[in-house]
């Protein structure tokens, strides 16, 4: 089995979020980049599938030599090579254009992706390269297992959980639950060496047009000031509640 | 040329988000010189689509489609799309209408913005405000195909009454096999609990409770309010909670009316997944907590001194205002 599992190179989750030039460019300035969180999560289920069944794992992201130090970490971590497409991921269509183009060059089996990215959060890009494919496609994903040609998927739906069986290729957009936090793997010593002499190739994109594009970044007003109430007082809290925010 | 809504419903029942999105469409349509046709999956109560602005409903029924199936979904918004020549294609933001909506942009070669909260910001070009960097920004996103899909934010417009006549019409659209590739096997759904995805007003505790045979209070606070229950993040980490209670940037999004905190201290990540919420409440013993900052109401004080008081004066507000 061939897993392609896709990575976003994102902002840490504690990064002070800031713009520039005129508020149209994310301000990088000491910004820490780091796998995307819900990619993470699809990264061990990856790695795990590998001891169990002997898959291959590919890493792929689409990014700017920036991202080559995230996709080296999930080297460390266990995926057996790398590929970066060259561009500047601005679009989600445009995206999974580029990583339909990956899918069908190599021949993927099953592709594990993020439900979402922590810096755009567009949730866009599985179910677009889904489509472009024509693949199966299992969004929110929090339990996945592999037999033979056979996935077993399980999905967060509102209020509960769904378990779903289909034939790969299957494409799957993982959250936290696919691993549990506490079995996420970290590059050990052994990982970080080995990964420096794994393959990370370069594939330039296709000229594909944009479907949207990012005209600013606003952020939020700044917040009044909390009104405490005291502990002693709650009628107030209550009354404060009721009449002025008129919530309950 | 009319914009087109997917109103989700569940068991034949739409939820408020159905009518918020039909309140936005009609919003849309109407600065675009159009009308609202809404298309729906075995849903049984479409004439109270008319109150919100609505003028047609495409109405599929199919047995096939009782379970649920992202592709088939995707596959019937597109056809109703396409069959109603819409260049704007609105979907709600439950986990359902997340699967299908990149699908739908995908098949109609349309961009796609999701998280949107209001309005579209000019319609010529086609921009939209939208959530991004786990609600610690905005973006404003231009869409620049012929068709546009948004994904509008759970709670984020709401309601707009506008009685509307409505045309109900019959809709077959062609399923093929392909559509029914992942099979459902088995559904588990909490029943009688008000959820995180559907609540107005969310009761959160975080590792302030001191552990998890202290939750009873905030259960009770929470079925006062009708509320659902949520935890912060250590929380379902050490186990005292599920997961599925788990809200912040890594659990799920709240946008809630009202969000009440109690011992959580407050955290960058859970505040991002939270901010969405209107108006919101911390109860920490902490005077010094980083929740205070970006709070409404607060209140310094031992949980297990504010909560127990809090729910004996609500019990007497609900019974004078019942």
């Amino acid at each position: 089995m061939k897993i392609l599992v896709c990575i976003s190179h994102v902002p840490d989750t504690t990064s002070k979020i800031n713009f520039v030039n005129n508020d149209t460019e994310f301000d990088t300035n000491g910004v820490q980049y780091v796998i995307n969180p819900n990619d993470e999560f699809g990264l061990t289920r990856a790695i795990v599938l590998k001891e169990q069944t002997g898959a291959q794992v590919t890493v792929v992201n689409v990014g700017g030599t920036d991202a080559e130090a995230t996709l080296r970490k999930a080297l460390a971590i266990g995926a057996d090579e790398a590929i970066r497409i060259n561009a500047n991921p601005t679009d989600g269509l445009f995206v999974a254009k580029q990583l339909a183009n990956v899918v069908k060059e190599g021949g993927y089996d099953l592709i594990i992706a993020g439900t979402e990215s922590i810096d755009y959060n567009g949730g866009m890009v599985p179910g677009m390269l889904a489509g472009l494919l024509g693949y199966n496609f299992v969004n929110a994903c929090i339990g996945l297992e592999v037999s033979g040609n056979e996935a077993t998927t399980i999905r967060e739906i509102d209020g509960g959980k769904e378990t779903a069986t289909a034939s790969l290729p299957l494409i799957v957009a993982g959250k936290k639950g696919l691993v549990e936090e506490k079995d996420l793997r970290i590059p050990n010593m052994r990982g970080i060496m080995t990964a420096r002499t794994k393959a990370l190739n370069l594939v330039e994109p296709t000229g594909d047009a944009n479907a949207t594009s990012s005209v600013k970044f606003e952020k939020p007003a700044a917040k009044s000031a909390v009104k405490l109430v005291n502990a002693d007082n709650l009628d107030e809290l209550i009354s404060l509640l009721h009449n002025e925010a008129k919530v309950i | 040329m009319s914009v087109l809504i997917y109103t989700e419903s569940n068991e034949g029942k739409f939820k408020k988000a159905a009518f918020e999105i039909a309140s936005y469409a009609k919003k849309v349509a109407d600065s675009l010189g159009t009308t609202v046709t809404a298309v729906t999956i075995n849903a049984s109560e479409n004439a109270a689509l008319a109150n919100y602005g609505v003028s047609k409903v495409l109405k599929v029924s199919n047995d096939k489609l009782n379970t649920f199936s992202a592709k088939a979904y995707a596959d019937v918004i597109k056809q109703a799309a396409e069959k109603e020549g819409a260049k704007v294609v609105i979907l709600e933001s439950t986990t359902d209408s997340l699967h299908i909506a990149p699908l739908v942009a995908v098949n109609l070669n349309a961009g796609f913005a999701s998280n949107v909260i209001e309005l579209p910001v000019s319609t010529a070009p086609f921009q939209v405000k939208r959530n991004a960097f786990s609600n610690k920004a905005f973006n404003i996103t231009e869409i620049t195909t012929d068709v546009k899909v948004l994904g509008i934010s759970k709670n984020s417009f709401g309601l707009i009454e506008n009685a509307t006549s409505l045309t109900e019409e019959d809709f077959a659209p062609a399923l093929s096999d392909a559509d029914f590739g992942v099979k459902v096997t088995n559904s588990e759904k909490t029943t009688g609990k008000v959820t995180i995805a559907d609540a107005e007003i969310v009761v959160s505790a975080g590792r302030g409770m001191k552990g998890p045979e202290n939750w009873g209070m905030i259960e009770e606070l929470a079925s006062i309010l009708g509320a659902a229950t949520a935890c912060s993040k250590p929380v379902s980490d050490i186990g005292w909670r599920p997961h599925s209670e788990h809200v912040g940037q890594t659990g799920k999004p709240v946008a809630a009316n009202l969000y009440i905190a109690v011992g959580i201290s407050g955290a960058i990540q859970h505040i991002a997944g939270i901010n969405s919420s209107k108006v919101k409440v911390v109860i920490n013993s902490d005077a010094e907590a980083p929740f205070f900052k970006v709070a409404d109401y607060g209140v310094v004080g031992d949980a297990f001194d504010v909560v127990p008081k809090l729910i004996e004066k609500l019990k007497a507000f609900k019974a004078a205002n019942a």
